[in-house]
C-alpha cells in the first residue's frame, strides 16, 4: 500500500470515528454517553501532551498539573449562588494553566533527559500539595463546580451546557478544534522547528535556533491546552478533587500517548479511547483492574514498540509476507 | 523552640534523611550506571515494609525479619532484573518510564491482593524500645537512633565497595563504557544484574526499617518515589556522595519545615529542588 | 621526539593578503591542567581555504568548536568583520553568518533531503508566529534550501530520505545544510570523512567550487585534498601552532615534516 493510499484510509478512518463520535448519543443511554465525553475531553489532554512528547520530544511526567489547575480556576471561579459566565471563566481557566506552564517552563526546561522528566513531576507534585494541603482548593476533599457555566453572551445565549447533549456536542466540538488547531500547528514553520528539535536538538542549536524558546512555547501552549481539558472536565463532572494533579493522572495521561502511539495526533485521540476502553473492561471483570492495566502496559513496551497507530503498519506487513521489525 | 525540641528535630531530620539516603542511592546507582529510570523504584520501598510486616507476624522479631528480608529482596531484585530490566538498557526513557509504571501497577494491586488495603503497624524489637531521657519531660527512641547509625554504616559500607573493591571498581567502570568493560572480560550482564539487586535490597531494606515509625499502608511507595527523584536530581545523576548530601539536606528541610511552616510542609522539599534547578540544573554533583 | 620538542616554538600567523572575516587571536583552552589550544592565531579570509592540519590530539577540534561556539575559550578572542564575538553562543553565531559542519555526520536522519535543508534555511527567516501557514509556503525558504542543495551537487535527491542515503551523499548534506544558512564564514569539519577515492574526488571540486565570497576553515587529514584547494595551511600540534602559510611552504617545512608528516609523505 502506497504511502498516499495509506493516508487516505487513515483519513477515512478518523471520519468514521468521527461520524460514530457525533451518531453515538441517538444510540447510547445517558451513561455511555457522558462515559465517551469524558474519553473524548481525556483526548484533548492526550493530544496536548503528544504535542510535547511526540513532536517535540520532551518527556513531562507533570502535565496533569495544568489540567487541574485549569480545573480548579473553574470551580474557584464560580460563585455560590450563580453561574459564572462562559465566556470569562474559560479563558481564565486557560490562561491560569499557561501561566502555570509558562513559569514551571521556565524552570524545568533548564533540565535535559531524566532530569527533566523528574522535575516536571516533582513540580506538579509541588502544585497537587498547594491544593491538597493549603486552604485554597478545600483540601482533600475537593470542591465542587457549583454550576455549570453560563454561555450567555449580548443577551444571546447560544447553548445550554447543562443539557447533556449539547454539553457532549460542545466537547465534540472542542476535540475537533484542538485537533485542527494542532495539525496546522504543527505544519507550520514553529511546529517544524519542534520535531527538528525533538530530531537533533544540537543541530539545530548549530543552525542558529534559540531553542530553548521554542520549547518553552510548545510547554506553554500544551499546558494551555491541556488547561482546555481540564476545564471542559470540571464542567462535565462538577467536581474539582487534587488527584486531578496527581502524578497518577500524569502517569495515565502519557501512558494515553505511548500506548495510542507518539508524534501522531489520531494516535493520542487512539490512546485515550485505549486507555479507558481497557480500565472500564478491566474494571468490569475484578476489582483488582490494575494488576491487568499494569501487565497490558508492560507487554505493550516490550511487544509493541511504536504503540497502537503503528499496529495498521505492522499487520500489513505481516500481511504482505515482509519481515523485520515493525 | 527549646534546645531539647530542637534537639529532638535535628536528629529526626538526621534518620529521616538517612532513609531517604538509602533509596535514594539505589535510584542513583541504576540511573548512573545503567541509565534506566525505574519508576518502580519506591514500590521495592513498599515492598520492604510489607515484607517486614509479614516476617515479624510469622517470627515474632523484626530483627530476624531484616536478616531474612534483605536476601530475599536481593534474589527478587536479581529476578526481575534477569525477566525485565535486561530488556530496557536498549530502549529509550520513555519506554522505561512506560514499562517501570505498569510495574508500579502490578505491585500495587499484588499487594492489595496478597495483603490487603489496611494500614498495619510493626512492633519495634523489644531491647530497642526504650528511649534516652533527653530533658525532664522529654526523650529521644532508641530505635530512631539505631536507624541513623544503620544508614550511616551502610553510608560507609557503599562507600568502601565503591572505592575500594573490585566490584566498586567495576561499578565505577561500567558506568563509562559498555563494550569497553565487556572487552576486559568482566561480564556486564552479570554486574549490572547485581548493581541493580542492590539497589533493590537497599530501598527494601529502608523501608524495612521505616515500617515501625511510619507503618505499612499502600502509597508508601508513591510519596518516596517522588522525595527520592528529588534528591537524585538535586545530587546529581550518578552520585552516591550527591545522594547523601541531598538526602541530608531534604531530611533537614522537611523536618524543620514541618515544625515552622506546618501548612506548607509539602511544598518545602520541591521549592528547595527549584533553588537548586536555577542555581545548578544538573544537580550539585553532576557526574560525568 | 625530544628534538622535535625543541624545535615547536609558537609560530606567528601567515600574513594576511584579502579582507579578513574571522579573526582567531591567542585561543586558549584549558581542561583542568591540560591545555587542548594554547594561543592560537588563525585568520580566515573572504575567497580563501584555510586548512588546518595536525596529527590526532593536536587540538583542532578544540579549535574548532571554539570558533562555532560550540565550546568557550579559557582565554583569547574571536572578531567577526572586527566585532568582539567571544561571548557569542553556537546559534547566535550561526545567526551572523558562522556555519559548522561536523565530523560525525550531524543531519536530521528521518527527514528528507529538502526539509533538512529547509529547516536550515529557515532559520534566517523563522517567522515563528505564522501558526496556520504551512511551512513548506514559505517559497523564500525554499528556494534557499533548494539552491544549496543545488549548489552541494545534490540536485535531483530532494525526496530522498536523509538516513538512506550514501555516507558520501550525506557528507553532501552537511556541507549542504550550512550552505542554505547564508553563512559566509565555513568551519567545515573532516568534510571527507569516511570517503573513498571518487567521492574524495568529488568533495574537493566542491570545496574549490564553495570559495567564491566565503572565507573557509577546513579541518582535515587527507593531504591530497587539502594541498589541491588551501590558499593557507596552518599546521598544530600539541595544543600551539607549529607553522602557517602558503602550501609551498608547508609542503617544504622540515619541522612540519619531522613533528607531523613523517618520512617521505609529501
Amino acid at each position: 500500500m502506497n504511502p498516499t493510499t495509506q493516508s487516505r484510509v487513515a483519513m477515512i478512518f478518523k471520519l468514521a470515528v468521527l461520524a460514530g463520535v457525533i451518531a453515538f448519543p441517538v444510540f447510547g443511554s445517558a451513561f455511555y454517553t457522558e462515559m465517551v465525553a469524558k474519553v473524548l475531553v481525556l483526548a484533548i489532554f492526550a493530544m496536548s501532551l503528544d504535542l510535547l512528547v511526540g513532536f517535540t520530544g520532551l518527556v513531562s511526567l507533570g502535565h496533569a498539573a495544568y489540567f487541574g489547575i485549569a480545573a480548579y480556576a473553574v470551580a474557584l471561579a464560580t460563585p455560590k449562588y450563580d453561574p459564572a459566565n462562559l465566556w470569562v471563566v474559560f479563558p481564565l481557566a486557560v490562561l491560569a494553566a499557561a501561566l502555570a506552564a509558562f513559569f514551571i517552563g521556565l524552570f524545568v526546561l533548564r533540565t535535559k533527559g531524566i532530569y527533566f522528566i523528574m522535575v516536571t513531576l516533582a513540580f506538579a507534585q509541588m502544585a497537587y500539595y498547594i491544593f491538597h494541603d493549603t486552604p485554597l482548593g478545600g483540601g482533600s476533599d475537593g470542591i465542587y463546580v457549583n454550576f455549570k457555566p453560563d454561555a450567555t453572551i449580548a443577551g444571546w445565549t447560544p447553548f445550554d451546557l447543562n443539557e447533556p447533549l449539547q454539553l457532549y456536542y460542545i466537547v465534540v466540538l472542542a476535540l475537533v478544534a484542538v485537533f485542527a488547531f494542532l495539525s496546522l500547528v504543527l505544519r507550520s514553520p514553529f511546529g517544524r522547528v519542534l520535531v527538528g528539535i525533538r530530531s537533533n536538538e544540537h543541530r539545530m542549536q548549530s543552525l542558529g535556533y534559540a531553542t530553548f524558546r521554542y520549547k518553552l512555547a510548545a510547554f506553554t501552549l500544551a499546558g494551555a491546552l491541556a488547561g482546555v481539558a481540564g476545564f471542559l472536565y470540571a464542567v462535565l463532572f462538577g467536581f474539582v478533587t487534587p488527584e486531578y494533579l496527581s502524578w497518577h493522572q500524569s502517569g495515565n495521561v502519557l501512558m494515553m500517548v505511548i500506548l495510542g502511539g507518539m508524534g501522531n495526533l489520531g494516535g493520542a485521540v487512539l490512546g485515550a479511547f485505549a486507555f479507558i476502553g481497557l480500565q472500564e473492561l478491566f474494571s468490569d471483570w475484578t476489582k483488582h483492574w490494575q494488576l491487568l492495566m499494569g501487565g497490558v502496559i508492560v507487554a505493550a513496551v516490550l511487544f509493541m514498540p511504536g504503540g497502537l497507530s503503528a499496529l495498521p503498519r505492522r499487520i500489513l506487513k505481516v500481511v504482505n509476507g515482509e519481515r523485520g521489525n515493525g | 523552640m527549646d534546645f531539647t525540641t530542637f534537639l529532638i528535630q535535628i536528629l529526626n531530620a538526621l534518620q529521616y534523611g538517612l532513609l531517604l539516603f538509602l533509596v535514594a542511592s539505589g535510584l542513583t546507582l541504576v540511573f548512573g550506571i545503567m541509565g534506566i529510570i525505574n519508576l518502580a523504584h519506591g514500590s521495592f520501598y513498599m515492598i520492604g515494609a510489607y515484607l517486614a510486616f509479614a516476617l515479624t507476624s510469622m517470627t515474632g522479631n523484626l530483627m530476624l525479619s531484616i536478616a531474612l528480608g534483605i536476601p530475599l529482596a536481593f534474589a527478587f531484585g536479581a529476578l526481575l532484573e534477569w525477566l525485565l530490566f535486561a530488556h530496557l538498557y536498549k530502549r529509550d526513557h520513555l519506554e522505561q518510564v512506560l514499562l517501570t509504571y505498569g510495574l508500579i501497577l502490578i505491585f500495587e494491586e499484588l499487594r492489595s491482593i496478597t495483603m490487603g488495603d489496611d494500614v498495619h503497624g510493626v512492633d519495634i524489637p523489644a531491647m530497642f524500645s526504650a528511649s534516652i531521657p533527653l530533658s525532664d519531660t522529654l526523650s529521644y527512641p532508641v530505635y530512631r537512633i539505631l536507624i541513623s547509625v544503620v544508614c550511616l554504616a551502610l553510608a560507609g559500607g557503599l562507600w568502601w565497595l565503591m572505592q575500594r573493591t573490585r566490584l566498586g571498581m567495576m561499578i565505577r567502570a561500567g558506568s563509562h563504557d559498555r563494550d569497553m568493560v565487556q572487552s576486559l572480560g568482566i561480564d556486564i550482564n552479570l554486574l549490572y544484574r547485581t548493581v541493580f539487586a542492590l539497589g533493590v535490597a537497599l530501598a527494601a531494606l529502608a523501608g524495612m526499617l521505616a515500617a515501625p515509625i511510619s507503618s505499612v499502608y499502600p502509597g508508601m511507595g508513591g510519596s518516596v518515589l517522588i522525595i527520592s527523584f528529588v534528591i537524585v536530581v538535586i545530587g546529581g545523576i550518578g552520585s552516591v556522595w550527591g545522594a547523601l548530601l541531598a538526602a541530608l539536606l531534604i531530611g533537614f528541610a522537611d523536618t524543620f519545615g514541618k515544625v515552622l511552616v506546618p501548612d506548607l510542609a509539602g511544598l518545602v522539599v520541591y521549592l528547595v529542588m527549584a533553588a537548586v534547578l536555577l542555581w545548578r540544573p544538573e544537580g550539585i554533583f553532576r557526574k560525568g | 621526539m625530544a628534538e622535535a620538542d625543541t624545535v615547536i616554538q609558537m609560530a606567528g600567523a601567515a600574513p594576511v593578503t584579502g579582507e579578513a572575516m574571522l579573526v582567531a587571536e591567542r585561543l586558549t583552552r584549558r581542561f583542568g591542567g591540560l591545555a587542548a589550544n594554547q594561543d592560537v592565531c588563525l585568520t580566515l579570509e573572504r575567497g580563501k581555504l584555510h586548512a588546518l592540519l595536525g596529527p590526532n590530539g593536536a587540538g583542532k577540534s578544540t579549535c574548532i568548536n571554539m570558533l562555532s561556539g560550540d565550546l568557550p575559550p579559557s582565554e583569547g578572542r574571536i572578531l567577526l568583520g572586527g566585532k568582539d564575538i567571544t561571548g557569542l553562543g553556537a546559534a547566535q553565531r550561526s545567526r551572523i553568518g558562522i556555519g559548522r559542519s561536523y565530523q560525525r555526520t550531524n543531519i536530521f536522519p528521518q527527514f528528507s533531503v529538502l526539509e533538512n535543508c529547509r529547516l536550515a534555511a529557515q532559520s534566517r527567516n523563522p517567522r515563528p508566529w505564522k501558526l496556520f501557514t504551512d511551512a513548506m509556503h514559505l517559497f523564500d525558504t525554499l528556494e534557499r534550501a533548494r539552491a544549496a542543495i543545488l549548489e552541494a551537487g545534490l540536485g535531483g535527491r530532494e525526496e530522498r530520505i536523509a538516513g538512506t542515503m550514501s555516507h558520501g551523499e550525506q557528507r553532501q548534506l552537511e556541507i549542504a545544510m550550512v550552505l542554505a544558512t547564508d553563512a559566509r564564514v565555513l568551519l567545515l569539519d573532516e568534510p571527507l570523512a569516511g570517503m573513498g577515492s571518487d567521492e574524495s574526488a568529488q568533495m574537493v571540486e566542491l570545496l574549490r567550487g564553495l570559495k567564491e565570497n566565503r572565507a573557509i576553515l577546513l579541518v582535515e587529514h587527507d593531504m591530497d585534498a587539502v594541498f589541491a584547494v588551501a590558499d593557507t595551511i596552518t599546521v598544530m600540534v600539541n595544543g600551539v601552532v607549529l607553522e602557517s602559510g602558503p602550501p609551498e611552504q608547508i609542503r617544504n617545512s622540515a619541522d612540519v615534516q619531522t613533528a607531523y608528516l613523517g618520512d617521505g609523505h609529501v
